[in-house]
């Protein structure tokens, strides 16, 4: 489904600016990534998308819905349908790495043998499949980050969002954290990524869009780091 | 099918809160410990009611009044008379001492004081009256009481006095005073207890709410991994219940021995009143209020708090 960001602002405070009419289009089975210094408005534009700020102006349109009109439990739905990952990479800690993939599934109402048998095939996926009953804190940031992925992969979500994935991670944790994000968009899934890593950008070599003071101020189909 | 969807979400809750409950040890034995103390002066309150209400009455019917007769006094206008005070409203019960068993129990009492026997020896004659023992229903009702045999309608057949004299006007401010005392230390009682329980239950629910503020990020990450608010408190007022009964049952076990203990302690203390045969008399209704206070609070504040930090 595409994604639409229509005339989008978002105002602090009613003065300080965080987007400024910002309007673009991901298209399905896009690997988009954006990239701008701090400030510039990247997380907030993710953030929209979750429903987690609600923009001063504009719209932000999934399938034709402006889903900042929806519900509580339609935009729990459409939760459900965005994998998102983060920075800091937001596990539950008082549950292991099967119980934390398990909870994004059995808040969809997934079924006990579905969720059983699919687990440990998601972990497979990001190579983890040895630590499944490790809890957070016994795991490293590269470990943690690919539970984050497992979990927002394992509903079979049309997007996954990704904010600064790789931003506490090693370079080699980098690059394998970016394979696996093209292997996810290779098998049909929308990413949208933020990152501040110009060889991160650099490997992906797809869609840049690149940010400044709340606004785009480049859009390149095959882009590369340019600041 | 969906009576299946329903049966997984709740295994799916109740797992969750227990595990939420059992990982997150060093929290949840420090809001025990905070509950069993809430639910400590709970309980403490209603061992306090029972004392005060026991003891309150025991007192109460100490309080009475006599009316000596005048030693030639008839019987019958004795008795005749004691019928007149039992019918008053505010009577609760006249006992008659005759004259023979007044010298009796007097003997009784001095039967070590031989002056005293040798003396009575000598009178001859039995010196001491009859008389009424009157007790109210409430202690504010012995003026009344009072007032009514001062009158002068309390004559013998024949017209003359028979009433010698009433010791409520000799002990009038002591009565006066206890029945005072009485009343507000059953209502003082009762308010300190209350206003103790209310403050511990404050202090519980802030706990709680802090064991869950720990938690507030989790809650948002699991409403951003598409988790509904009920699926989300669910596990929460899970845990709180859990605490609650817990804790309920840990009082309840501490009770055992702290009332053992001042069951024989209380027991002189408050005229014939044993907290331990009243815990163990009334131990279901104990534990219902306990461990069902527990419960509640638990599962409220829970609620409540989770509730603050469902944002999105």
């Amino acid at each position: 489904m595409p994604i639409v960001f229509d005339n989008v602002s978002k105002k602090y405070n009613n003065d300080y600016v965080a987007l400024d009419k910002v309007s673009f289009i991901v298209n399905p089975n896009e690997f988009v990534s954006i990239v701008g210094p701090s400030g510039a408005g990247k997380t907030t534009l993710l953030k929209m998308l979750l429903a987690e700020e609600k923009p001063t102006e504009g719209k932000i349109l999934l399938h034709d819905i402006d889903i900042h009109t929806l519900s509580g439990e339609d935009m729990n739905f459409v939760r459900r349908k965005i994998g998102a990952v983060f920075q800091d990479f937001r596990l539950l800690p008082n549950k292991n790495v099967y119980e934390n993939i398990a909870f994004a599934m059995e808040a969809a109402g997934r079924p006990d043998e579905e969720i059983e048998s699919d687990v440990p095939h998601v972990l497979e996926l990001v190579d983890l499949g040895s630590k499944i009953w490790n809890f957070p804190s016994e795991l490293s940031g590269g470990e943690k980050q690919r539970v984050a992925i497992a979990r927002a992969i394992v509903n079979q979500p049309d997007i996954i969002i990704a904010d600064e994935p790789t931003g506490n991670l090693d370079p080699v944790n980098t690059y394998d954290i970016v394979q696996i994000f093209k292997k996810i968009n290779d098998l049909g899934t929308t990413v949208v990524l933020t990152t501040h890593n110009k060889g991160v950008i650099d490997s992906i070599g797809r869609r840049v869009i690149t940010m400044q003071d709340g606004k785009i101020i480049r859009d390149d189909p095959t882009g590369k780091y340019i600041l | 099918m969906e009576k299946q969807a329903f049966k997984t979400k709740f295994k799916r809750i109740f797992k969750a809160g227990f595990f939420n409950f059992w990982r997150s040890g060093f929290v949840s034995l420090a809001s025990i410990l905070v509950m069993v103390i809430t639910l400590s002066v709970i309980g403490s309150v209603i061992f306090v009611s029972a004392v005060l209400n026991i003891t309150m009455n025991e007192l109460r019917d100490k309080v009475d009044i006599n009316v000596y007769f005048v030693t030639n006094a008839a019987e019958s206008d004795i008795l005749a008379l004691q019928k007149k005070i039992q019918a008053l409203p505010e009577v609760n019960n006249v006992e008659y001492t005759s004259r023979d068993q007044a010298l009796a129990n007097f003997k009784l009492k001095h039967e070590n004081e031989q002056t005293v026997l040798q003396a009575l020896e000598e009178l001859g004659d039995n010196p001491l009256g009859a008389s009424l023992n009157i007790k109210a229903k409430q202690p504010s009702q012995y003026e009344g009481i009072a007032n009514f045999l001062n009158e002068d309608n309390i004559l013998s057949s024949d017209g003359t006095k028979i009433i010698d004299s009433i010791n409520f006007f000799e002990n009038r401010t002591a009565i006066e005073k206890l029945s005072r005392i009485i009343d507000s230390a059953e209502s003082l009682g009762l308010i300190i207890c209350l206003a103790l329980a209310l403050v511990s239950i404050v202090i519980t629910f802030n706990t709680i709410r802090l064991t869950i503020y720990v938690s507030r990020e989790e809650i948002s990450v699991m409403q951003l991994v598409g988790a509904s608010k009920n699926y989300i408190k669910g596990p929460f007022v899970v845990t709180g219940v859990i605490v609650g009964l817990l804790s309920g049952i840990i009082t309840m076990i501490i009770f055992f021995p702290i009332s053992y203990w001042l069951g024989n302690l209380t027991q002189n203390f408050f005229i014939g009143f044993n907290i331990f045969d009243y815990y163990l008399s009334n131990f279901f209704e104990i534990i219902l209020v306990v461990v069902g206070s527990g419960v509640a609070i638990g599962a409220v504040s829970s609620f409540l708090a989770v509730r603050k930090y469902l944002k999105l």
